[in-house]
């Protein structure tokens, strides 16, 4: 093991002579630089954050209500309780459809079809549209079928349309990495193709599917912009109470498109502990 | 994968079908296997469906911005809207050319572009060529965290810090409080992301065997990375700078936070501009009653929006597609 571990490295070690000219080390502080300045993008976004909310992480940030009338013990309570509420809707809208459709892909579909080959093409381009245009779709449906359209489940649905080809995707990949054997010894044993899906690939699945789902949710958790369609953002003082309750996100609509300068020096100290707790939760 | 499950059914089908007599005999077997092949049956046409389903999003999405973009065209011919230079919908001499938002749109993705390109490379090629395992594995989340930060935090951050800290203070640049420079460099810092890991993985799929023969040639290492690896995976590079535009366009909450909302020419990086997303997140949130001009002014906008980003995302794929063919 030793002999052949010094032959692996010897070519290394030669090309690592090579690399000590003038315009080596030049390019080699470049690519040094360009990623030092992604982390410190960072580190200064994170300390920033915290140090401008410091003085507003309190209790009261997150058991009290908003409030322009007392701005210093104003609190995030109410979007707390919607974004929890949000997002249990869109996770219980989103996973059950997105592994179904993961699984038909992966397990039945024949790739050859042109339907299946439009649902794969479809899906690429699903999984970059701009998330505003699903809340216009969210907004546009709901009024063409009279529904309300400023309610949790609005916004849940407009956050689960975001992050379905997301899950799919992911299902799709946890599914592959299942090894085939374990589908050829569960058929074998007279398993029909549903029962070796739910009781031995989609269990064996499950953690990529898991972890994949965790990372859709937490992008759409931290997602506004198809919100400001369904009134994901406005002034709220009261708990969610229903699928079909009014709800908020975040704080204060306004300040977020500059008309109403007068709340940004609340919504500064308000809004990053928040922001600065949505981020970590997403890592 | 496909044809096995085919031939796994059919297998079992078979002898279903021939020992049909035996049912008379024994009713609960005919029962239960009637009821297996039917609930079969059924929960693949549950798959199916969802599978559908994404289809049917796309068909929802490009119907719902169509039909009230179509209201919006009766009224302000096509022509007017793409070639307009003055937008201003709720004024009493309205004018609805989207042109100011085309240029707020370019100037912050342009901006992004510039930032996200060298370093998202940079970061990339780092990452791919010449990180240690170690270094690679503590790099590689700092990536992800920075791809995983929501937009409102990018969005403050850009109005709050950089602008007034960086911009003003630092580099004694005179922007406003709003400003498409603060506005784009922040979404470059968002996209830096999107760029390092697909362009990192087009790296790496380069297949070992090329660098060693570049190395056996006597080339060193950023003469193997640039002549040998950089150019067998510029189409996987180019389809993340692509997909990173995109994401740019597409982009919403910065913009509409740093940018500001004076719709005009943009004519220099200092000034405030409004981009397309970012007129629907203002017009979002006021009141637009459904069926006036200015709700349908919304959807026009939007309908813009998609294209642009649909036809980037489709050059994107067929990239990367060309790139699949190599290898």
């Amino acid at each position: 093991m030793a002999s052949l571990g010094s032959i692996a490295t010897a070519p290394l070690r030669a090309e690592r002579e090579g690399d000590k000219n003038a315009k080596s080390i030049v390019f080699l502080g470049l690519l040094w630089f360009a990623i030092l300045f992604a982390v410190l993008a960072l580190v200064v976004l994170l300390v920033t954050a915290f140090f401008d909310g410091r003085t507003r992480l309190d209790a009261d940030l997150i058991t009290q209500y908003s409030s322009t009338v007392f701005p210093e013990r104003a609190g995030a309570r109410a979007a707390i309780l919607g974004s929890a509420m949000v997002i249990v809707t869109t996770a219980a809208l989103a996973i059950p459809l997105g592994v179904a459709a993961g699984v038909y892909l992966e397990e039945f579909a024949d790739p050859r079809r042109w339907y299946n080959k439009l649902i794969e093409v479809n899906l690429t381009n699903l999984a970059a549209v701009p998330a505003i245009v699903y809340g216009m779709l969210t907004a546009g449906v709901a009024l063409s079928i009279g529904l309300p359209r400023r309610v949790v489940l609005a916004g849940a649905i407009a956050l689960a349309l975001l992050v379905l080809p997301v899950i799919i995707i992911t299902t799709r990949e946890a599914m592959r990495s299942v090894p085939q054997e374990i589908r050829q010894g569960s058929l074998a044993l007279g398993a029909t193709p549903l029962q070796t899906v739910w009781r031995q690939t989609l269990p064996s699945a499950i953690p990529g599917i898991a972890t994949g789902s965790i990372l859709a949710l937490s992008r759409a958790l931290g997602e506004a912009a198809p919100l400001l369609l369904l009134g994901g953002l406005v002034f709220v003082t009261y708990d969610p109470n229903g699928l079909m309750s009014g709800f908020t996100t975040s704080y204060r609509s306004r300040s977020s498109t500059g008309r109403h300068s007068h709340s940004w020096r609340f919504s500064r100290s308000h809004r990053q502990p928040l922001s600065c707790f949505w981020s970590c939760c997403c890592s | 994968m496909s044809t096995t499950t085919a031939e796994g059914s059919s297998n079992q089908t078979t002898p279903q079908g021939i020992d049909q007599g035996s049912y008379e005999s024994d009713p609960a077997a005919f029962l239960r296997q009637r009821r297996g092949r039917y609930g079969e049956r059924l929960a693949k046409a549950a798959l199916v469906g969802s599978a559908g389903l994404s289809v049917l999003i796309t068909v929802g999405i490009f119907f719902a911005l169509l039909l009230p973009a179509l209201d919006f065209f009766r009224e302000v011919p096509v022509g007017d809207f793409l070639t307009g230079q003055r937008w201003a919908p709720t004024f009493a001499d309205a004018s609805f050319g989207v042109l100011p938002l085309v240029t707020g749109t370019i100037w912050t993705t342009l901006i992004g572009l510039l930032i996200a390109i060298p370093f998202g490379l940079g970061a990339a090629i780092y990452l791919a060529e010449y990180a240690p395992e170690r270094i690679r594995r503590a790099l590689k989340p700092v990536l992800e965290v920075l791809a995983g930060i929501p937009s409102v935090v990018y969005g403050y951050f850009a109005l709050f810090f950089v602008a007034p800290k960086i911009l003003d203070d630092l580099l004694s640049i005179e922007v406003g409080t709003f400003s498409v420079l603060a506005a784009g460099l922040v979404l470059g810092i968002m996209i830096i992301p999107t760029v390092a890991s697909l362009s990192e993985d087009a790296m790496t799929a380069v297949p070992q065997s090329l660098r060693q023969a570049s190395f056996a040639l006597g080339a060193n290492r950023m003469r193997t990375t640039l002549r040998v690896v950089f150019p067998a995976a510029v189409s996987g590079i180019t389809a993340s700078i692509v997909l990173a535009a995109s994401r740019a366009v597409g982009e919403t909450m910065i913009v509409a936070l740093a940018a500001g909302t004076r719709a005009q020419m943009v004519s220099s990086p200092v000034d405030p501009g409004q981009t397309m997303t970012g007129f629907i997140a203002q017009t979002a949130t006021g009141e637009s009653t459904p069926g006036t001009l200015t709700y349908n002014t919304l959807f026009a906008v939007g309908l813009l929006l998609f294209l642009v980003t649909l036809i980037l995302n489709l050059a994107a794929g067929s990239i990367v597609r060309r790139i699949r063919e190599v290898y």
